[in-house]
């Protein structure tokens, strides 16, 4: 299902090898809840290094793209949603143009909403 | 993470000549480790004398935390470790049946299944004598021999010297599987591709000396080849920063190479008034090639 990375180029093996199952992800390739190729089996088949392979397991299972359920194996996890990063921002980008849209006619103008707006996000982000 | 093999100040001497000059070396449990160096460099003479093969001139080293330069230990290490030696010598007048039976004989944690596997995979004729066999099959007889062992460290000089590029593949994917149950592979090598495949730390030694000691993803990250071309000549001196491994000047042109800094590197450029600069990936031949290229530049000198 994967191909051999390249390890001659300067992109190191674990980059190529997460981006390849980020990719069958999007793709459809993988759906949410199929399995992944044990450790051991990945490692064997594109010859690479079982730590790499460990390695990508786990940086993808705390992206939440993957998770790992002991004794049993490696899985597509379920999303939230099952869309990708780009639609989600397409979407959240138009939320913000109505939500902006409807303050302007309410009367407010551009400096009051960026400074409505930079306070709610200060509250929110930065008193952690 | 535990640690394998580790040596101190590590030093051999053959009368005046100094091949291995003060190595530290520390191999962690669970890694495929890649030992690289130009013939000469003292690969052979550390792996002799972690394997207790050759006396250390001064230092010291443990593999499995035995010292290696103590007859006593030795026997202890011999046990945990299967070496594969360069020129791959075995018994002439036995058949490789024989070869194979005789030395499962020495070694209780033998595993069967896979020398079934590996008898049909490198394609070993069961009754042919070693004496007849061709030079790729001695090798794949060789590593036949210490991969079926069980053992806890595999040390390989050049395992794949001489093999054609199946059996090349044949022998990486056994030591990936190796690895994947836990043994810890320490392999001398020229073939950088094959490094770069399933190695996951590099050694890199020259004239006896250490000159990287990195995981392979950290090389690929942080080394950068950076090229910048001046409106005036440049010389060597102006790029003295902290993190600039090499230089090379041509004219108006500079290749560096980087092993970390390098956003100062590049600014430190900049300031020089570089009319252009490129920052590029780097593949470990290329670190292999700056790191002992001194080495010839010096005999020319």
């Amino acid at each position: 299902m994967f191909r051999k990375p390249n390890p001659s180029s300067g992109v190191p093996i674990y980059v190529q090898l997460k981006e390849q199952i980020r990719h069958a992800i999007e793709t459809g390739a993988l759906a949410a809840g199929d399995q992944l190729p044990g450790i051991r089996s990945l490692a064997e088949t594109l010859v690479i290094n079982p730590n790499t392979v460990i390695r990508v397991y786990r940086e993808l299972e705390m992206e939440k793209t993957l998770e790992i359920k002991h004794g049993l194996g490696v899985f597509v996890a379920f999303r939230r949603s099952a869309r990708s990063k780009t639609e989600e921002l397409r979407d959240a980008q138009q939320l913000m143009r109505d939500f902006v849209q409807t303050l302007k006619t309410q009367g407010l103008d551009e400096g009051e909403i960026r400074r409505l707006l930079e306070a709610e996000l200060n509250e929110m982000f930065q008193r952690r | 993470m535990s640690t394998v093999i580790e040596t101190i100040q590590l030093r051999k001497k053959y009368g005046d000549y100094e091949a291995v000059k003060g190595l530290n070396l520390s191999v962690p449990k669970g890694s495929v480790c890649a030992f690289l160096g130009q013939n000469g460099a003292g690969k052979s003479s550390t792996i002799k004398m972690l394997l207790g093969m050759i006396h250390p001139t001064s230092g010291s080293g443990t593999i499995f935390g035995h010292r290696i330069d103590r007859e006593s230990e030795s026997l202890l290490i011999r046990q945990k470790v299967a070496y594969v030696a360069e020129d791959k010598r075995l018994y002439d007048y036995m058949s490789i049946e024989q070869i194979i039976r005789f030395t499962r004989s020495f070694f209780p944690r033998w595993n069967a299944s896979l020398e079934n596997s590996l008898l049909e995979r490198f394609e070993l004729p069961p009754a042919r004598k070693v004496r007849q066999l061709s030079k790729g099959m001695r090798t794949k007889l060789a590593l036949l021999l210490g991969f079926c062992r069980g053992c806890e460290l595999l040390i390989l000089d050049e395992p794949t010297e001489g093999l054609d590029p199946v059996a090349i593949e044949e022998v990486l994917q056994i030591v990936v599987s190796l690895a994947s149950e836990g043994t810890t592979v320490f392999f001398s090598s020229h073939q950088i591709a094959e490094v770069e495949q399933v190695a996951d730390r590099v050694l890199m030694i020259d004239r006896g000396k250490l000159v990287l000691d990195s995981t392979l993803d950290q090389v690929k990250e942080g080394y950068r080849h950076i090229e910048a071309v001046f409106p005036e000549p440049v010389e060597e001196r102006d790029f003295r920063v902290a993190g600039i491994e090499k230089v090379r000047t041509n004219g108006r042109t500079v290749f560096l190479l980087a092993s970390h800094n390098v956003d100062t590197i590049v600014e430190h450029v900049r300031m020089l008034r570089a009319g252009s600069i490129d920052v590029l990936p780097t593949s470990l031949k290329e670190v292999f090639l700056e790191k002992v290229t001194a080495r010839s530049e010096h005999a020319s000198l």
